[in-house]
This record gives structure tokens, C-alpha cells and sequence, in this order.
């Protein structure tokens, strides 16, 4: 019989160490497709960013670097430029990408690196225990905002995709969600694109994956998936930024 | 035998350059050199100096707080370094900027006009190269030859500079007679 | 051997190619800048790689990403500029990565100034990044030792797979001295294929490389910290270079002292004699490891009776002398540190002084 159904070559066996209902096993599953079907593992390096996903190399079967708190963009681009012919990618949550690392990722950006950034946001700092992110929704409780994000005193939340489509450099800037089977197999061509971008030698290439944190938002992950639905996609819309295509066209 | 050369101006008149090839003349000469300049904001429009020093030894200190010789190209330079000169050095002064005189009686002091001398050239930007003609062919420091070689390879990208550059040795050479 | 004149900072970016490094990425800071602006032009004409990056702490990672690929990479900086790199290199430490920094001292702390200076030494021997991270320091006191001592970093920061630093003052790289580039310093680069991330495919293995430096057991983190050490006991066992001055015979004051500032006190020694007053040097060429045997036997001389740190930091290298020492003599400082060098002169004074207290 044929099979349907298998594991990704460039996964691991290892068990992952996330929580249950957590996204990052979908996400980690999209990019390991992506790689197997453009069948580039042999040439390619991941960065692993710092956050719950620090140990993703872990899970994945190629080389790969960690690098300190959001400064994958920047060793990403050490490599592309020392070793172009590789093929990079970062893999950063809200906290590092969107706070400390936002100067790296707007550069690396601008100067249309040519590596891939999978950016997780999902609205709170994950492994240190659940914090306010640049990406918490407005009146959203975290263990640094007890009261909820008071967008007075803290402005309102980054949406990462629209300020880096707003650079003039040509780029594939995309938001996506794994919140359901659907969404999950549009994420899954986004990403694949992504990589196609970089193969190409195209573009610097940005996917934005909306997801969910049931632990430290305190939710089951059915209730998880539905608050995202209803809080997140509406301030966070999916789809297209900006194509290296729409941005030739213009 | 180390010898000791100040250059001292306003940032724009060539400072840096004229020590520049004074080290690199000495060098070809197989003296051992070192050009030290002064750096920072010093840099933008004001005062410039630098100071090369030229051995037959390896070179120790490349700090010198007295020089044996001054080209000083604006008053405050004069005004400022001429009392560091060592007893018995040249200190050349340009007449065209600077109404004064060193006030030193111990040292070889040398009047030349040389921002008028490059304006008569053609080009006032030479006044660095007559200065360094001058004070070459009073001081011996090196031989002129040597001096004039340096300059033309100076040169020898930008070729329509290079007879400029010639005439204005010549011109400091008969100045400082 | 033909020599050029060049000024330091051109000729610490001209040696890095001339060691085979053709990567190089760097933020503009004064007084070092003419590095990234020589080498944004010679690195086209090499085939090599040059990138200004958007701060000091993105360079250290870029440096870092390169590094970890199996690529020679160096940068350059000054003061302000290394503090906001001392977060990577504890990182590549950690990683264990080749890499080479340069700093070309300004006066500090904060913004300081931009004159000539030697106040990181501390930071530099000592405390360049957080955990137990050391690098090898070099300190060049010319433009052709500091040729020679970037190309020697490359091969250095290989063999032990951790950042060498070359730390000269802002002299270092704006004065200009003839300078030869050694062919016989190239050494070819080693095999990183056991640990480098270079993509499976060039090593022709299904085995794949990991660069990190999280260790969330602590036995295997300690374990990791003991290797480290191993390799910073061996540096100190094979990197200890110096150089002594006037040694031979027998002299009242020993100093101690590097860089540019070591050509000041060399004058001094010289001038100093022909007062009769007799002095000796030792100049530390690498400062970490120290040469504290060096000090030690020049200290222990029986018509020695003190020891002077002369530098262009307030006594930062005291205490090293004083561990080399071993409370035999006494130890004391002369310098300046808001940008002036010290003269000769000034030294000769500070050493009179001593002998008349």
C-alpha cells in the first residue's frame, strides 16, 4: 500500500519539548517539507532563535547555528554573504524578532539579504514565562501586564509584516496561521515559496505565521485557536504583504 | 641620527601630505619613518599638524614633544609649536598668512611667501609642496632628488598635476637660496 | 623585502587579505574607520566579501554566522564599539568559533574621546564578555608588528577555535610606518569539516554540525567551562610572548609596558642612561596570556628595587604585575589617559620620582 502520510526526511525522531496544543510542531513540520520538496538539506543552515523554539535544532536534521536573543538576521546574513550558496533561514518568535532583535530583522530586511525568516508570532514571550511581547493585543493579560496591555502606556502592537513591506527593497513579505487544516496547507505553500525565493536568489523572504500560546495565555487549545480567531486575525490580516513581482510591476 | 619635522597648518592646506612624502622620500633612502598625525575633529577646518620622524635607527618614541624643525603654514601653528623647536632647527614660515616672526634667535628661520608663490603658480593648493621644496633644500634633510622622485610618483596617478607639482619644488627650492 | 608606508589601519586591513581572510564586516567608528573604508575598496578588488552593518552588535554576529561556517572573518572596531560586540564574542567563545577583532583604543569610559589610548585593558584581558570566556590578546606596537600579529591571529584563533583580539591604542592605526607583508606568515586554513556548519553537501556526511552554546545541564555545562579552560591553560602555557629591554645589566627601575607606549619608555630607558640612571623594560607582546615569569625574573634583579606600569589606562595592568611579582617589589603607575601619550620625557620624570620618594 502506499503511503499517504510520513515524517519529513529532515525531521528528527526526537520527541518535541513543547506544550501540548502548541504550534511550533505544525510550523517546524511546513518548513521541513519545504526543505525536503525543494530537496536542499544538504545545503542548508538553520538558525534557531532565542525563545521556546531555542532548541529546535533538536528536532530538525541539517546544520544549524543558535544564535542570542534576536540576532539570527544578523548571522544569517554573515553566512549568505560569506556563503551564498547555502541556503539560511531563521526560525523567531514575537519576543525576539519584534523587540530585540527588531533593528537585525529591518536591516537584514532592507539590505535584502537573501535568506528566509519564519517569524511565530503568537502575541507573548513564551519560554521566560509568558511577558508582554511588542505583539500583545491591546487589553490582553501576560505576567508583565497583569492588567492587560494598556495601549496608553505601551502603544499598540507591531504588526511586523506591514512595517517591513513597507521598505522600498524587494521582498516576499507574507502573514499566514496554522489555526486550522486549511490555513495550515496555505502556510505550507507560503513557506515553500519562501524557500523558492531563496533558491531563486530572489529576494529576502518573510513568512509571519499568527499562532497560539494555550499555556501562558491560559486557554485549552481549543479555546487557544478561537481567541486567535477572534482577537488576533482581525488586527493581524492574512495573506500577501508584498511579492519581489508586485514589487517589479509597481 | 634622528631628525624630527613638524608640519602644522589648517586642515585643507596639505599638512598631512607634505609629511607624507617627506616619510616616504627618507623611506626610499632606507631611513627608517614614522608620520604621525594629529586626528579628530582637529581634522575639519582646523588646525592640522603631524609630525614625521626620520632615523637611521628603528624609531623609539614616535611621540616628540620637541621636533628639530617646524614648517609652520598659519599663525597659529607658528604661534603655537615655535617655542618646541630644538636649538639649531628650521623653522620655515609662511609669509603669505603670518605678519609675525618666530621670536627665536637660537634656529634657522625661514620666510618664504608660499601660498603667494602658488597662487603665482597657478594654484594655491601647491603652497604645501612649495613649503616642503623650501624647507627640504634649507634643512638637507634629505637630498632634493630624492624629494622630487617622491613627488612625481605622488603623482602619477593625476599626470596633469605632476608638472605643477615640479614647479612648485623648484619655486620653494629658490626661495629658501 | 620591498616596504610600503601605510597607516595602521590600512595596514591591518590589507594584512587580513594577505592571511587569506577575504571576509570582513565593521561599523564606522573613530579612530579606526580607515580600515572599512580601505577595505570597502580592496575587498571588491579581491573577490572578497565587505558589509557595513547596522551596529557593532549585528557585526559581532555576522562575524559569529561567518565564523561558524568554517570561513576566516575579522572585523574591526574601537572601545564603545567592542563593549557592544563583547555580547557575540562571549557567544563565539561559548560556540567556539575562529574569529579575529580588532581594537584600535580611544579614551573612555562612555563616549571618552577619540586620542590614543590603552584604558581596555581590563576589558580586553579579563572581562571581554560574560561566563567564563578569555580570548588571546595581541598588542602591536607598530604598524608592521601589527601586520604581523593580524596575520599570526588567524592560524592562533584556529588552533584554539576561539577569538583572538588585536588590541593596539588609536596610534596603532593612524600613524604611518613602512611596512612589508610577510608571505611566510599565510598559513593555510584548517579542516573545520568535524564541526563547522558549511551544508552537509561540501562535507560529503550524513553527519550534521551544530553551533551553539546552550547548555541547559549543568554537569555538561561545567564540563564544556573545564574544556574551555583547558584550552585558555594552554594559551598560557604556549602564547606567552614578550620582548625585554636593557635587561642585561643591572638597572634600579623595571618597567613594564605595551604598544606605543612601550616605544615611549624605550626612549626613556635610552635617555635615562645617559643619566646614568639605569632602567630595564619588559614589553608584554601578548597580554593575555601575561609573560608574569618575564616580569617576575626581570623584578626579582637584586638591584631592582620597584617595578612601574607605564600605560595610557589608570594602573589597569598593575595588578597582573603585582600577581607576576608576588609582593617583592613594589608596583606603580605612571600614564595618561584622556588621549595624550605620555613623552619620554615624562616618563624619565615619573621614573626620577619614584627613585627620590
Amino acid at each position: 500500500m502506499a503511503k499517504a502520510f510520513a515524517k519529513p526526511i529532515c525531521l528528527s525522531d526526537q520527541e518535541t519539548h513543547y506544550c501540548p496544543g502548541c504550534t511550533h510542531g505544525v510550523i517546524h513540520r511546513l518548513v521541513a517539507e519545504a526543505i525536503d520538496d525543494l530537496e536542499i538539506a544538504g545545503r542548508t543552515v538553520g538558525i534557531a532563535p532565542v525563545g521556546c523554539a531555542v532548541i529546535c535544532y533538536n528536532y530538525f536534521t541539517f546544520d544549524f547555528q543558535e544564535a542570542a536573543h534576536g540576532r539570527a538576521p544578523a548571522m544569517a546574513t554573515g553566512i549568505k554573504r560569506v556563503r551564498p550558496d547555502l541556503i539560511v533561514f531563521t526560525y523567531q518568535g514575537d519576543g525576539d524578532l519584534a523587540s530585540i532583535g527588531m533593528g537585525e530583522i529591518v536591516h537584514a530586511a532592507n539590505r535584502g539579504e537573501k535568506f528566509t525568516t519564519v517569524f511565530v508570532n503568537n502575541a507573548v514571550y513564551g519560554m521566560t514565562g509568558g511577558q508582554m511581547a511588542p505583539t500583545t493585543m491591546p487589553n490582553q493579560k501576560t505576567t508583565t501586564s497583569p492588567f492587560g496591555r494598556n495601549v496608553e502606556e505601551v502603544g499598540m502592537p507591531i504588526r511586523v509584516a506591514e512595517l517591513l513591506a513597507s521598505l522600498a527593497t524587494p521582498a516576499y513579505i507574507t502573514r499566514q496561521t496554522v489555526l486550522s487544516p486549511k490555513h495550515i496547507l496555505k502556510a505550507k505553500k507560503a513557506i515553500r515559496q519562501a524557500f523558492q525565493y531563496q533558491v531563486d536568489n530572489r529576494c529576502f523572504s518573510f513568512v509571519e505565521v499568527v499562532s497560539t500560546c494555550p499555556t501562558n495565555w491560559g486557554m485549552t487549545p481549543a479555546d487557544a485557536i478561537q481567541w486567535a480567531e477572534k482577537t488576533m486575525l482581525p488586527y493581524y490580516p492574512l495573506g500577501d504583504l508584498k511579492t519581489p513581482e508586485s514589487v517589479e510591476e509597481a | 641620527m634622528q631628525s624630527e619635522v613638524m608640519f602644522a597648518g589648517f586642515g585643507g592646506q596639505g599638512i598631512l601630505l607634505s609629511g607624507k612624502i617627506l616619510a616616504e622620500a627618507a623611506m626610499e633612502k632606507e631611513l627608517e619613518v614614522a608620520w604621525v598625525p594629529s586626528y579628530g575633529p582637529e581634522m575639519r577646518g582646523g588646525t592640522a599638524y603631524c609630525t614625521v620622524v626620520i632615523s637611521d635607527n628603528p624609531i623609539a618614541s614616535p611621540i616628540i614633544r620637541n621636533p628639530m624643525h617646524l614648517v609652520a603654514m598659519n599663525r597659529p601653528s607658528l604661534e603655537k609649536f615655535a617655542g618646541t623647536v630644538k636649538p639649531g632647527g628650521v623653522i620655515l614660515v609662511n609669509s603669505s598668512l603670518i605678519p609675525i616672526a618666530s621670536g627665536r634667535e637660537d634656529v634657522d628661520e625661514l620666510s618664504v611667501p608660499v601660498t603667494d608663490i602658488a597662487a603665482g603658480l597657478g594654484n594655491v593648493r601647491t603652497a604645501n609642496i612649495v613649503a616642503l621644496g623650501a624647507f627640504v633644500a634649507r634643512s638637507g634633510i634629505i637630498d632634493f632628488e630624492t624629494l622630487k622622485e617622491t613627488v612625481r610618483n605622488e603623482f602619477k596617478q593625476k599626470k596633469k598635476f605632476i608638472e605643477m607639482n615640479m614647479a612648485a619644488l623648484e619655486e620653494g627650492r629658490k626661495a629658501a637660496a | 623585502m620591498s616596504k610600503v608606508l601605510m597607516k595602521g589601519n590600512e595596514a591591518i586591513g590589507e594584512a587580513a587579505i594577505r592571511a587569506g581572510c577575504l571576509n570582513y564586516f565593521a561599523y564606522p567608528i573613530t579612530p579606526q574607520s580607515e580600515v572599512a573604508e580601505y577595505l570597502s575598496r580592496r575587498m571588491t578588488e579581491v573577490g572578497g566579501v565587505f558589509l557595513q552593518g547596522e551596529s557593532e552588535v549585528a557585526v559581532s554576529y555576522m562575524i559569529f554566522g561567518a565564523a561558524a561556517c568554517g570561513e576566516r572573518v575579522f572585523t574591526t572596531s574601537s572601545s564603545p564599539g567592542i563593549s557592544l560586540m563583547s555580547e557575540g564574542i562571549s557567544y563565539i567563545c561559548g560556540a567556539e568559533c575562529p574569529a579575529v577583532f580588532v581594537n584600535i583604543m580611544r579614551g573612555g569610559p562612555g563616549l571618552g574621546g577619540i586620542l590614543p589610548s590603552q584604558a581596555d585593558y581590563l576589558q580586553a584581558t579579563k572581562g571581554i564578555g560574560h561566563g567564563d570566556c578569555r580570548m588571546l590578546v595581541m598588542a602591536p606596537a607598530s604598524v608592521q608588528e601589527a601586520v604581523e600579529m593580524v596575520m599570526q591571529a588567524f592560524p592562533l584563533a584556529e588552533k584554539y577555535r576561539n577569538p583572538v583580539m588585536i588590541l593596539g591604542d588609536g596610534l596603532i592605526g593612524q600613524m604611518m610606518e613602512p611596512v612589508s607583508f610577510r608571505d611566510d606568515l599565510k598559513v593555510p586554513p584548517t579542516n573545520k569539516d568535524d564541526w563547522a556548519t558549511s551544508g552537509m553537501d561540501t562535507r560529503k556526511s550524513t553527519k550534521r554540525n551544530l553551533v551553539k552554546s546552550l547548555y541547559l545541564d549543568p554537569e555538561v555545562l561545567n564540563a564544556h567551562n573545564l574544556k574551555l579552560k583547558a584550552k585558555y591553560d594552554r594559551m598560557r602555557q604556549e602564547e606567552v610572548r614578550y620582548e625585554t629591554y636593557n635587561t642585561g645589566g643591572d638597572y634600579r627601575v623595571l618597567i613594564v609596558s605595551y604598544g606605543t607606549m612601550s616605544r615611549v619608555c624605550r626612549s626613556a630607558v635610552d635617555a635615562l642612561k645617559a643619566r646614568n640612571v639605569e632602567t630595564a623594560m619588559v614589553r608584554p607582546q601578548v597580554l593575555f596570556p601575561f609573560p608574569e615569569q618575564a616580569v617576575f625574573d626581570a623584578a626579582a634583579k637584586s638591584s631592582c628595587t620597584h617595578v612601574l606600569s607605564v600605560e595610557m589606562s589608570m594602573g589597569q595592568m598593575v595588578e597582573d604585575i603585582q600577581r607576576s611579582v608576588q609582593g617583592r617589589r613594589p608596583v606603580h603607575w605612571y600614564g595618561k589617559c584622556g588621549g595624550e601619550v605620555p613623552t619620554p620625557e615624562e616618563v624619565m620624570e615619573a621614573v626620577e620620582a619614584l627613585l627620590q620618594s
